[in-house]
């Protein structure tokens, strides 16, 4: 027999309590635990897929890029890009063995260009050449003849056209024309929302290895291996089972990586399976930025009617989504605008239409919030013009329209929002924040400065948890325990930075009552857990987290039965305390083993140590037909305060303070929870301030680069930012130890900082109008909310 | 080793190129050529910072360094000659006896307040805030926001990098660098004596004189090369637009061209100098130009960015042009041994053309100092752009305003972004000069703005926008001046900047 390692022995000595204190401890579930790979990144040892070390004939990709909006191809002449230096295989959709389209939902994704082009940047053709610069300099080269045909830029003219990549769909409960019609007051408005580049640091790349099977190994940053896996698969003509897809980390995702990494990883796989040769693609940064999708920007507009104290009776509002050119995952995204429409307010008589507009742009794609914010920025313009209208504080609007806790509180879709504390956490907040008095201090301030205006805004998020496509809902993980007590852990989720590897190894590491770093988290891989679904809608943590403990409970349960059996003890004497196992009988200990010593015992005994788990989410459904469901396990909630301070003379602002309060329910790791609040509002606060993007009249990005398109630097967080998670108040729903999702909801924060830009723009005319403000509100858009609130009080006074 | 060869510390050891393409940068020559992957490509275009790294040089009195961090991206790896490159594979030492690695304090303080998220910007905060710590013990808020302004990150929302950097247990006092200080001078020191690099493959030359007369020489013998200085913007031409340059130039380590010198009338720079040897010496004169300055690129750009490159380029948008044209700056330019003065404001010609003959070369640039006490003198100076940190200027004015009993006797103003060149407002300033300095009188000159410039609309601003903003920068000018001359009490003063209020 071979002997088993060397474990440390178990000690009959009782738990140090000081030690059990200790950061490093148990399982730590609730704890701050660091991220996984925090040491790694700190010294660049955490290896990305551009890191890893070149293979024996290593290839590098490029692809030929449209030049046209729309047009057809009329002659496309590559001897020049064959002929380049370096050039070892090109590739059009001619060569492509398997499907065509790579639509991740619906088709429409021509993997290649196939006779025409709809939009700037499309690949027509993919080259392989020995060097990554050598690739993007012979792609130049290419001559292609188009036809120019008429090109769709505009919502406005896809509207007119009915240019949609989906049907249009509406929620309806009651009748909104009548209800708006008979209140004492009306509004209409429109607003123009940007959209967002993702701006990963890390931008798209893939890296695939023909395999002796005529298979491919491919390194994606993906946040969904399986679907690469799949689209592979597809474009090779090859069983699925032929492709591994293998992602150990990302540079940041942000949905960016949810559908629009395959591209690459299906080409870089094409290219490999003709030259068979390992090939990367990686994108340089202005091709990441012109070539793949962004947030959908919208064009929205509404018309409410509402009573003396602002709280609405009726209301229509119609979200018109700009999805570019394909379906990709719009038809949700614009959903998701729809079914956040309402924010945290009951709308009472409601139609809301969704439009999903076609555009010869590239293919809009998921974006943290996924359409979420586009629909609760309408709604929270509306509160702002209902406020103003009213002569009132927004605040006190915002806090007349949230959902009541038992009437007031079924959703425009008709699912019951259900243990509501918004108006409890808005109430907390406006307290711990000083809101009231700041009010003044503000009105004060404003008074007597001419050219800096202040302005404050307190607005609240609430944000439904789930895929809206059902079946997505649903995880799986592998765990194994190894003969010296150390643990592996896979599961469906992948890393981005969020610190799922993390919180999921903390789960673990708590059912079997161990130290965390016992448990080793590796690659997601569609080997070791198959049929995934994308770490996408905030949802990571809840499902796999799920999938993981169910694998460990397994495992956790043999190893029971098997101290049961073999020490002639019952089920409630066995119990996993601080890397031990102790085994009692009538309350007496009468062995304590280390975690591994019985690991090995267990073994011995021809126990199973390894386990898959799977989980999928109860309760939920939705029926599209009659636009009726309960889409959503539960709800995330927060609220935020900012103040701004703009000026007058130049539109240029600051954020000065921010404070949210945001509820996690039992935070499974406060430190990651706090990262993601503040990333999340920091990053929407870049939204909706300086991210803009700019296509010219021919469709071309302008904004292309990161010297034309501004995320948010350091010196632009809030000097004094207050993030505060809800005291621990455990999900009343039965989620992984009551924990709350916390990817997205976060986001919408910063919807705060454009309301309080407002707030100070209206300051100009003594808070009597709502100034348009479109966004990104970018100093020019502040300076003509500015004038035109100016140009009112000129009217005014001549008046 | 051949004359002429590339040599630099990479961490303590010497490297020894004889030949290399003078179009290879710093992190290429990182990540492919010597496998160190630590060091990250987020843009390629000096914006994002993940490819920051640590550059030790010797002081010009040659027994101290000076640390600063640097864009690997868009520096060529010719610039390295006699330097020390450190990345961050260097800050946690692989000892081989020591099996218990410990991570550098500034390391250690990021993995503490959590500071990493998708970890792929986190190479690059750690080295620009290690040069930090290396420049700065307890660095206050102000500092850490300046010496990280170039570094994005997407994920975290900055307040844990923030709070890591300012943690006061960092400690760069007692690191492997501090340890081995002396030896590191010693090898820079030897390094330094060598001979000018020069490097002539099949297609490609590289030279790096040392005087003024090489220089000169050389350029009369080569008039189609590339000059570099700093190549924050020449950079860009290799890695965004795939171009190669066949003949490339490194002006700094040419002397003349790296000498600050100072007179009681002028601060003369040399055209190579790097933003951050200078702009404490501007700031003391004018205090708006130190705090436009610090608002030009990142503290990685001003470390490599010179104000001669800033000049040489003729960017319509470049910040610094605008403030030498308002403040009456000359430039000294050299062909050969010949030299000629000329004012910055006649240098620009037209969109990207200069007065620059072939085989001429930018010397240095005179800025005449602030201590004229005949007359009440003010520069003003605005950036307007869509970020605060590391933006380029959608609108750039500078004032300049000489006043006697509130009538203005001397004044030049400048806009950057407002023309296809760098150019002066004369129609404006005609409204103005020898005028009462009256509200009525800015009006006026508001109006005379739209003779002299008609402004553009592209991705950073429209020209509706730039016009308006630059009438109304004339009214803030107006009132900063006027409320500063009059004795109002401090609680009277109307606040007028975003940024510096507090």
């Amino acid at each position: 027999m071979r002997n088993l390692t060397n474990v440390p022995k178990g000690t009959d000595k009782s738990v140090d309590a000081a030690t059990q204190a200790i950061e490093i401890g148990l399982g730590g579930v609730g704890k701050h635990k660091k991220h996984e790979s925090a040491e790694k990144h700190v010294s660049g040892e955490a290896l990305y897929i551009d890191d890893k070390p070149e293979l024996q004939g290593q290839l590098h990709a490029a692809v030929g890029q449209s030049t046209h909006a729309h047009a057809n191809i009329k002659s496309l002449d590559l001897s020049a890009v064959k002929a380049a230096e370096g050039v070892i295989a090109v590739i059009t959709v001619e060569d492509v063995p398997g499907h065509t389209d790579i639509g991740p939902v619906f088709p429409g994704d021509p993997v290649l260009a196939i006779g025409k082009v709809e939009y700037v940047g499309q690949p027509i053709f993919a080259v392989a050449a020995t060097s990554h610069d050598l690739a993007r300099k012979a792609v130049t080269l290419a001559k292609i003849d188009y036809e120019p045909l008429e090109a769709v830029l505009t919502v406005k003219q896809a509207l007119e056209q009915q240019s949609f990549v989906r049907p249009p769909f509406t929620m309806q409960r009651g009748e909104s024309d009548a209800a708006i019609e008979k209140a004492k007051h009306q509004l209409s408005g429109e607003i123009t929302i940007g959209g967002q580049e993702h701006f990963y640091l890390e931008g798209q790349v893939s890296s695939a290895e023909p395999t002796e099977d005529g298979g491919m190994v491919v390194y994606s940053s993906s946040q969904h291996p399986s679907e690469v896996q799949k689209l592979v698969a597809e474009v090779l003509a090859i069983p699925l089972n032929l492709v591994v897809v293998d992602t150990r980390r990302m540079g940041g995702g942000f949905g960016g990586k949810e559908t629009q990494a395959a591209p690459w990883a299906c080409l870089a796989a094409l290219l490999a399976n003709k030259t068979k040769r390992p090939v990367k693609f990686k994108l340089s940064r202005m091709d990441d930025m012109i070539m793949t999708g962004k947030r959908h920007p919208f064009e929205n507009n509404y018309t409410v009617g509402f009573n003396d104290k602002g709280v609405i009776e009726g209301i229509n509002i119609t979200v018109n989504g700009n999805c570019g050119y394909s379906p990709d995952l719009s038809d949700a995204i614009v959903d998701r605008a729809m079914f956040h429409s309402d924010n945290a307010y009951y709308l009472n008589e409601a139609k809301v239409t969704g439009n999903r507009c076609r555009l010869n742009t590239v293919s809009h794609t998921a974006f943290r919030g996924f359409g979420g914010p586009q629909g609760v920025m309408t709604i929270e313009m509306v509160m702002d013009d209902i406020a103003r209208h009213l002569g009132k504080d927004p605040l006190t609007i915002r806090k007349a329209n949230l959902y009541g806790k038992n009437e007031r509180n079924i959703t425009h879709y008709y699912q019951t929002v259900e243990h509501n504390k918004l108006p409890e956490l808005m109430d907390s907040l406006e307290q711990s924040s000083d809101y009231q008095a700041r009010r003044k201090s503000i009105n004060d301030f404003n008074k007597q400065s001419p050219i800096l205006k202040k302005g404050l805004a307190l607005t609240p998020v609430k944000f439904g948890i789930s895929f809206t496509v059902q079946h997505l809902n649903q995880a799986g993980a592998l765990v194994h325990i190894y003969t010296d007590g150390t643990i592996h852990l896979n599961h469906g989720g992948t890393e981005m930075g969020q610190g799922l590897f993390t919180k999921v190894a903390q789960i673990v590491a708590e059912e079997f009552q161990v130290n965390v770093d016992t448990v080793g988290v590796s690659a997601t891989r569609t080997d070791k857990v198959p049929n995934t679904s994308p770490t996408a809608a905030s949802s990571g943590t809840d499902l796999n987290g799920k999938a993981a403990q169910a694998a460990a409970i397994t495992i956790k349960k043999r190893l029971i039965n098997f101290a049961c059996e073999h020490y002639f003890i019952d089920e409630s004497g066995v119990v996993f305390d601080n890397n031990q196992v102790i085994l009692s009988m009538n309350d007496k200990v009468m062995h304590t083993f280390s975690f591994a010593e019985f690991v090995q015992q267990a073994y011995m005994n021809r126990v199973s140590l390894s386990a898959t788990g799977y989980y999928k989410t109860p309760k939920i459904h939705f029926d599209r037909s009659t636009g009726k469901g309960r889409p959503f396990f539960y709800y995330s909630t927060g609220a935020s305060v900012s103040e701004v301070l703009i000026d007058t003379l130049t539109g240029e602002y600051k954020v000065l303070r921010a404070d949210i309060l945001h509820d996690v329910g039992h935070s499974l790791n406060p430190a990651i929870d706090r990262g993601q609040i503040e990333g999340a509002f920091i990053q929407g606060m870049g939204w909706l301030t300086t991210e803009e993007l700019m296509w010219n009249d021919q469709g071309r990005l302008l904004s292309n680069n990161p010297a034309t398109y501004k995320i948010p630097a350091i010196s632009d967080t809030p000097e004094d930012f207050r993030v505060d998670l809800v005291p621990d108040d455990p999900n009343r729903e039965q989620t992984i130890y009551n924990s709350k999702a916390v990817g997205e909801p976060p986001f919408m924060l910063a919807i705060s900082v454009w309301s309080a830009l407002k707030d100070a723009i209206a300051s100009v005319a003594d808070y009597k109008l709502s100034p348009k403000l479109d966004t990104p509100a970018t100093p020019e858009r502040v300076l003509w909310a500015v004038e035109s609130m100016k140009a009112h009080n000129k009217t005014d006074k001549t008046a | 080793m051949a004359n002429g060869a590339l040599q630099f510390l990479l961490n303590d050891e010497i490297v020894t190129l004889d030949n290399f393409d003078p179009n290879l940068t710093v992190l290429q020559y990182l990540r492919n050529i010597e496998n160190k992957t630590g060091t990250k490509e987020g843009c390629a275009s000096g914006d994002c910072g993940a490819c920051t790294v640590v550059v030790a040089e010797l002081s010009n009195t040659s027994t101290d360094l000076a640390y600063k961090s640097i864009n690997s991206c868009i520096t060529f790896l010719g610039a390295m000659h006699g330097k020390q490159l450190i990345t961050v594979e260097h800050l946690k030492p692989a000892s081989q006896l020591d099996s218990n690695e410990k991570l550098h304090s500034v390391q250690q303080n990021m993995v503490d307040h959590h500071a990493s998220q998708c970890g792929f910007c986190t190479p690059g905060f750690v080295m620009s805030s290690f040069a930090l710590h290396k420049n700065k013990q307890n660095p206050d808020r102000e500092e850490v926001l300046e010496a990280l302004a170039g570094n994005l990150c997407r994920c975290t929302g900055y307040r844990s990098i923030i709070d890591a950097a300012i943690d006061q247990t960092n400690d760069c006092g007692n690191d492997s660098f501090a340890q081995n200080y002396q030896q590191t001078v010693d090898k820079l020191s030897v390094l330094n004596q060598l001979p000018a690099v020069q490097i002539q493959s099949t297609n490609k030359s590289y030279f790096a004189p040392k005087s003024s007369q090489e220089l000169s020489t050389y350029l009369l013998a080569h008039p189609n090369a590339t000059l570099v200085a700093g190549g924050t913007d020449l950079a860009l031409s290799v890695t965004q637009h795939l171009s190669s340059i066949n003949e490339l130039v490194y002006l700094g380590e040419v002397e003349e061209l790296n000498a600050i010198t100072v007179d009681d009338e002028f601060i003369h720079i040399g055209s190579a100098v790097p933003y951050h040897k200078f702009t404490h010496l501007l700031e003391k004169e004018y205090s708006d130009l130190g705090d436009m300055i610090e608002r030009i690129g990142s503290m990685q750009i001003r470390n490599n960015g010179t104000l001669g490159g800033n000049i040489g380029n003729a960017s319509p948008i470049g910040d610094m042009p605008p403030a030498l044209i308002s403040l009456g700056c000359t430039m000294e330019l050299q062909c050969g041994d010949k030299t000629r003065t000329v004012l910055v404001e006649d240098y620009f010609v037209d969109y990207k053309k200069t007065i620059l003959a072939p085989s001429e070369f930018i010397k240095s640039i005179s800025i005449p100092r602030a201590n004229k006490p005949k007359a009440e003198a003010a520069l003003k100076v605005y950036k307007i752009s869509k970020r605060i940190d590391d933006d380029i200027s959608a609108v750039l004015a500078s004032f300049y305003i000489e006043l006697t009993n509130n009538q203005v006797t001397a004044i030049r103003i400048a806009f950057g972004g407002m023309a296809a060149i760098p150019k002066r407002a004369l129609a404006t300033e005609q409204v103005l000069l020898n005028n009462a300095f009256t509200k009525e009188n800015i009006d006026r000159a508001q109006q005379a703005l739209t003779q002299d410039y008609q402004p553009m609309s592209d991705v950073r601003a429209s020209d509706a926008y730039r016009m308006r903003v630059a009438q109304n920068l004339l009214e803030k000018c107006f009132i900063e001046l006027t409320q500063s001359s009059a004795s109002s009490t401090p609680h009277q003063l109307i606040e007028t900047r975003v940024i510096n209020h507090a």
